[in-house]
């Protein structure tokens, strides 16, 4: 009896299983299909999840506007757990279904699916994170780090504190603590940090931290003993949050800690609370935008007709908006790539990157789409594929961020040949070449 | 009725001695590995091959590494995903060092580098036994993390850490498509298998067995628990090493150490144990239930049109999941590989069981 009934569990599995590998799954007439990875669950929830929300109210949203041209948008949620072959597992199946683009939202997914992505070729966005030199669009045809990669990222940083200290010359002799995530995240900074510190002749020291990031008693020892000037915090998840009460825990003024963008946003900081103050992060462009044109927007046709993903307070929170933009950057792409291959079509992943490549957000389109204020101006090229290494910081006051009054450019006079170097040294060990001119106009 | 064995006569010691001496089983078998080799790369799906077929065909590969050790020389290893580690990271570095390095030999390279790091980390073995080795090899697992991210040689000088492969050919033939990656896969799997499989029956095989089941015994009879232990996890490091190898070049094309976790120890630990320990079928059963059935349960919502919460069904796939290992290890404490024969002992009988 016990037997019969395990052979037969285990025929009705594996009869779904045949059953649902030969459904077809290819994409409905009239229908953009975005993939969304995401990670709901895990050590890295308190921050994926008001991202994933954000991206996909954000598609709600267009599709309440009436869709890309009148193409509807369907998208389908895939939970990576953070994990890389977790994420090529989700990549693999929502692959199938006509995805247009995939934006995995973990450095480790990113790296994995670079190498997949030019034979699939289906673009991938990776707005504020993964492969910094991917933003060399000739050696990376499918790869969009817009807005931001971590070396644009540690450059401001830098600049911040040279202003903030009046002048590069008085960085000579300091000494800056990177307290990094330890994985292909935490460490890509570290040869534009080193860059800049054979500059200006600051010292750098790194701390790494290992995977989830709860226990840093052992890095903050260190810190206590050395005294570094400044720490640069590298962090995701929990791990943000635990390095600022470790900060509390020995003292270490939290007005000399600078976060990444990753490690300033609500969930980094709401339990550390008012110790918090004065702890200042990376922003990239937007911050937390309440008040924000497309905020009240979402709320208004996609929380307020009860469509909305996650609660509503959520809302125009850092990571939310970032979702959303990440998510209107693609639908941008969709829109562009329209442009030129038939409004109203469906693009395929390659007819996307195109759109991708040939982004034109001007002041003009950005206030008509209600990210008015929210970002800066986005364009990019067969050889650009950053768009823009604008960024602010913002600073926590004990209950909400609050903006730093300038914008900061990331120094391409520093940055390009390191961009360069690496995008050629991966290139070499692929034995690949750059794109031709001509492969520009394709 | 159709699966009994009258009427075949054995009359030489070398029937008696094959691997299946049922002729319906090896008939069966070599159907299976028929069909795999030429019906399947016909008709499976890219997702298929990418997001199952490779994975169970590689995770059991190092699960039959790792099964040599557990199972049938009885020492608990928790070291096999830095094990898995030393065989992909020292692969990548004979590829990617030596100019024109074909893929075939570097993965083998460094399946030997697995071997050696866990003869090494097998020589406590011989000193400390069940709970405490495991410990003890913990320290391969924490040690082979820390190298990799921390000494850079490894990596290549990459920035970030993280490593990558492509370009993977063999005598000519460029494994490119997913259906040459399942091919390529499944002939290491194939070649090991049956290595793995005479070797256990040999008298090396014996050796480990004895050990396991009484090593005071074993000495005693003349097996000398130095060779036996250490022989153990020679073999075992390196099929855990090609599988590591495969596991980066094949499956993931770009990884860092974070692949081969201890997670990933836990996980090969488990599909041993559900499996069935000292079973090489059982490797594979334990690979499929732990590779295959997550991925199905967490989509079968969207196949049954149930629209439910990302989150909610990757928290009700770890529930049942869990529940399923607990059910499947009280009905059979030995594994799947038991579950098995014990089927086949009733097909035997079947129509008229008594």
């Amino acid at each position: 009896m016990k037997l019969k009934s395990i052979v037969f569990s285990a025929a009705v599995l594996a009869a779904g299983l045949s059953a649902a590998i030969s459904t077809p799954a290819l994409a409905q007439a009239k229908e953009q299909f975005f993939p969304v990875l995401v990670y709901r669950t895990g050590a890295y929830a308190p921050n994926g999840v008001p991202f994933a929300n954000g991206y996909v109210d954000y598609l709600k949203y267009v599709n309440a506007k009436g869709g890309i041209n009148g193409v509807k948008v369907t998208f389908e949620e895939c939970e990576t757990g953070y994990a890389t072959d977790k994420g090529v597992e989700c990549y693999e199946r929502l692959k199938g279904k006509g995805a247009t683009l995939f934006q995995p939202l973990s450095t480790g997914i990113t790296f994995a699916l670079t190498e997949k992505a030019p034979g699939d070729k289906i673009p991938l966005i990776t707005s504020g994170y993964g492969r910094a030199d991917t933003a060399d669009g000739l050696a990376f045809k499918w790869n969009f780090p817009l807005l931001g990669t971590y070396w644009t990222g540690a450059d401001i940083l830098i600049q911040y504190l040279a202003k903030k200290e009046g002048g590069f010359d008085k960085l000579k002799g300091k000494k800056i603590a990177l307290v990094y995530h330890d994985s292909p995240y935490g460490k890509e900074p570290i040869s534009a940090l080193q860059e800049r510190s054979k500059l200006h002749g600051f010292e750098l020291s790194l701390l790494p931290v290992a995977h989830p990031g709860v226990e840093q008693k052992a890095t903050w020892l260190q810190i206590r003993q050395n005294r570094p000037d400044f720490v640069f915090l590298w962090g995701w998840g929990v791990m943000n949050s635990a390095a600022l009460k470790e900060a509390v825990a020995t003292g270490f003024p939290r007005d000399k800690m600078y976060g990444v963008w990753w490690s300033g946003a609500e969930p980094d900081v709401k339990d550390v609370g008012a110790a918090a103050k004065g702890y200042t992060a990376l922003a990239m462009q937007h911050g937390a935008e309440p008040n924000a044109k497309i905020t009240q927007d979402i709320l208004k046709d996609v929380h307020g007709k009860g469509q909305g993903t996650g609660p509503k307070d959520e809302v125009g929170q850092v990571l939310y908006m970032r979702g959303l933009i990440a998510s209107m950057m693609g639908v941008e792409g969709v829109k562009r790539a329209q442009e030129r291959f038939g409004k109203g079509k469906v693009m395929t992943g390659e007819q996307v990157r195109w759109g991708l490549e040939n982004l034109n957000l001007d002041q003009k389109k950005l206030d008509a789409l209600g990210f008015a204020g929210v970002m800066r101006p986005v364009s990019t090229s067969c050889a650009d594929h950053l768009g823009s290494s604008w960024a602010r910081l913002h600073t926590w006051d004990g209950a909400k961020w609050n903006f730093q009054p300038d914008w900061y450019q990331a120094d391409d006079a520093i940055l390009k040949p390191l961009v360069r170097a690496s995008a050629d040294k991966y290139l070499a060990e692929k034995k690949l070449s750059r794109r031709a001119p001509a492969d520009c106009q394709s | 009725m159709l699966y009994r064995e009258n009427g075949q006569f054995k009359t030489t010691y070398r029937t008696d001695q094959q691997i299946f001496p049922i002729a319906q089983d090896r008939y069966l078998v070599l159907a299976l590995v028929a069909a795999a080799f030429l019906v399947v790369p016909f008709v499976a799906s890219e997702y298929l091959f990418r997001a199952i077929l490779i994975p169970f065909l590689i995770l059991s590969l190092a699960a039959i590494g790792l099964n040599i050790l557990v199972g049938y020389c009885g020492q608990i290893s928790l070291g096999t995903g830095g094990f898995m580690a030393v065989g992909a990271y020292m692969a990548y570095n004979f590829f990617v060092r030596i100019e024109g390095m074909p893929v075939v030999p570097a993965i083998l390279l460094g399946g030997l580098c697995a071997t050696v790091v866990g003869v090494l980390f097998g020589i406590p073995s011989l000193r400390i036994k069940g709970m405490y080795l495991a410990v003890a090899t913990l320290a391969a697992q924490f040690f082979t993390d820390w190298a990799f991210l921390r000494i850079k040689w490894f990596t290549n000088d990459s920035s970030s850490g993280s490593v990558s492969v492509s370009g993977l050919s063999m005598l000519g033939w460029t494994i490119e498509t997913p259906a040459d990656k399942y091919l390529f896969c499944l002939g290491f799997v194939v070649v090991f298998a049956l290595l793995a499989k005479n070797l256990v029956r040999s008298h090396i095989g014996r050796e480990w067995m004895a050990m396991r089941d009484m090593d005071v015994a074993a000495s005693v009879i003349g097996i000398r628990p130095v060779y036996a232990k250490l022989t153990a996890f020679a073999v075992s490091s390196f099929i855990v090493g090609v599988a590591g190898g495969l596991w980066g070049f094949v499956y993931l094309g770009s990884w860092e150490p974070a692949a081969f976790s201890i997670d990933r120890s836990f996980q090969l630990l488990f599909m041993v144990i559900i499996g069935g320990l000292g079973s090489i079928m059982g490797s594979f059963f334990g690979a499929a239930f732990i590779v295959i059935l997550p991925i199905v349960l967490d989509q079968l919502p969207g196949w049954l049109g149930i629209p439910l919460d990302t989150a909610l069904t990757s928290h009700l796939t770890f529930m049942i999941f869990g529940a399923l290992i607990v059910f499947f290890l009280i009905a059979e404490p030995h594994g799947l590989a038991r579950l098995w024969s014990v089927g086949k002992e009733k097909m035997r009988l079947w129509p008229f069981p008594h």
